[in-house]
């Protein structure tokens, strides 16, 4: 049985009745705080590096490495998913996050073996983010020719 | 012809009994309210095996062999197996029938698929096709995760709505005679689908099709929700059970305190398993490892098992589609001293 657009609209008002609300407040204030000790990590390897020599336009590249391994790291040690149930946007959206998004598909699909599975996987999830930050970055680049000139 | 049938959707059997019933957990489930119910815990996810895939297959392997045994027979004296689970073409399963060399059916309804075993294999009995009919059906977190949603490892933030699919089997024998329980009608179900669109939220997606074969049941059978000690659901969480105790009460059923949800059983708040278990080893574990034993106990003198399963598919669901649903009870009762 398909219910008929009326019936599907009185059950989705009473599902909306019902439904459970997500902790908005928590989840709000532990993507911040998880964000936060993220970023904090981050500058604490770019004050590290800098203190070493580089400038810090130049140390930027190496501490976004830093922070990949790193992100890495703790994907494959099953860290960062623990992480990221806590800390949720505060943990997809800095550099480690993107590293897990890679790591972690290119390690479930490892036994369909390293050509199909492995790698063939590795940008299931990081590929569209891969895909609409090209576009992003070409629209605002236009932008910013056609504005301000070459 | 009516014969069997009772109603529109309803089989009533007379000689269909329950010989043994088997169930195996994961770690998880073994830590949960029904952790002592099962025959065997796992302490491990991977259970010694080189893929999730084959560790759910151990699970199911396990636990029809251990139902056969209970039952005092070996493999080959059973007649058909009748199994389904939740990966793309039943592997577990098929794999599973392969090393037993049995006659086999493979099913699949979701998670409502054990239900759907244990009609179809009382039918066999019934009809005096078979003898000793096996169903069973398995699901394990880790292949569900991989399949239907995110990579293990992902960071990802569950929803409230969202359900934790077991790792657990059950396997159920069933014969004509030796058994102290008995299936005595299974009520076929109708897919519903009312537009729900989210896969993170199958409790209002499946709550119709649940509401409405338990309905149906009580329309063709002429019982009422006081007939039976408890009606069980397979999967449907605290936000579905509450959806389907206000759509039967529109159709003037008032359940009571009759409804309880195999997967509110396995977990408790504490499991972070946000709406409950879900899988199509939810219902068939609770169902071989708890019920059945509470039957045979005599705690428990009659119920309805509710099997209710997503029919839907990570391409549909990719594609916009809803989800439809379906739904599908037995009732199952003690042999002796039962309310009958």
């Amino acid at each position: 049985m398909l219910g008929t657009q009326k019936e599907q609209e009185l059950y989705r008002r009473m599902v909306q009745r019902h439904a459970p609300r997500p902790k908005y407040l928590r989840n709000a204030v532990l993507a911040f705080l998880g964000g936060g000790a993220v970023s904090l990590v981050g500058q604490a390897v770019m004050t590290g590096i800098v203190s070493l020599g580089m400038t810090p336009k130049d140390a930027a590249i190496p501490t976004a490495a830093v922070m990949v391994f790193i992100g890495a790291l703790l994907t494959g040690w099953g860290i960062y998913d623990e992480f990221g149930r806590y800390a949720g946007m505060g943990a997809a959206l800095p550099i480690t996050g993107f590293a897990n998004s890679i790591v972690s598909p290119s390690l479930e699909f490892k036994r369909e073996g390293y050509v199909l599975g492995m790698s063939a996987k590795m940008f299931s999830v990081a590929g569209p983010v891969i895909v609409y930050g090209l576009v992003t970055a070409f629209f605002a680049s236009l932008v910013r020719v056609l504005l301000v000139g070459p | 012809m009516r014969g069997k049938r009772k109603g529109r959707q309803t089989w009533t059997f007379s000689c269909v009994e329950v010989l043994a019933g088997a169930a195996i957990a994961g770690p998880k489930e073994g830590r949960g309210p029904l952790g002592d119910r099962f025959d065997i815990v796992k302490d491990d996810e991977l259970m010694g095996m080189r893929s999730w895939e084959q560790a759910e297959m151990c699970l199911m392997e396990e636990a029809v062999r251990l139902a056969v045994l209970k039952a005092g027979l070996r493999p080959e004296q059973v007649d058909f197996m009748l199994a389904g689970d939740l990966l793309n073409q039943i592997i577990c399963c098929n794999f599973t029938a392969r090393n037993l060399s049995l006659p086999f059916l493979g099913l699949f309804a979701a998670c409502a698929t054990f239900a759907e075993a244990l009609a179809l294999g009382s039918l066999i009995i019934e009809g005096g096709f078979g003898g000793a009919v096996l169903t069973a059906s398995c699901s394990h977190n880790k292949t569900a995760e991989r399949q239907y949603r995110y990579p293990v490892e992902q960071n990802v933030q569950r929803a409230p709505t969202a359900h934790w699919t077991v790792t657990a089997s059950g396997a159920v024998l069933l014969g004509l005679t030796g058994g102290r329980v008995r299936v005595t009608h299974a009520t076929i179900g109708e897919v519903v689908d009312l537009g729900v669109k989210n896969p993170n939220d199958m409790g209002s997606a499946m709550a119709p099709a649940a509401a409405k074969t338990i309905s149906a049941h009580f329309a063709d059978t002429g019982r009422s929700p006081r007939d039976y000690d408890l009606v069980v659901t397979g999967d449907l969480g605290e936000f579905g059970t509450a959806l389907v105790r206000e759509l039967l009460f529109e159709e003037g059923i008032d359940i009571m305190d009759r409804l309880a949800d195999c997967g509110l059983m396995i977990f408790d708040e504490k499991q972070d398993a946000h709406a409950g278990g879900s899988g199509a080893g939810c219902s068939a574990s609770v169902f071989a490892g708890h019920l059945l034993r509470e039957l045979e106990a005599g705690r428990l003198n009659r119920i309805l098992l509710v099997g209710t399963g997503a029919l839907f598919s990570p391409t549909s669901y990719q594609q916009g589609e809803s989800i439809p649903c379906v739904a599908h009870a037995c009732a199952v009762e003690r042999l002796e001293g039962g309310k009958s």
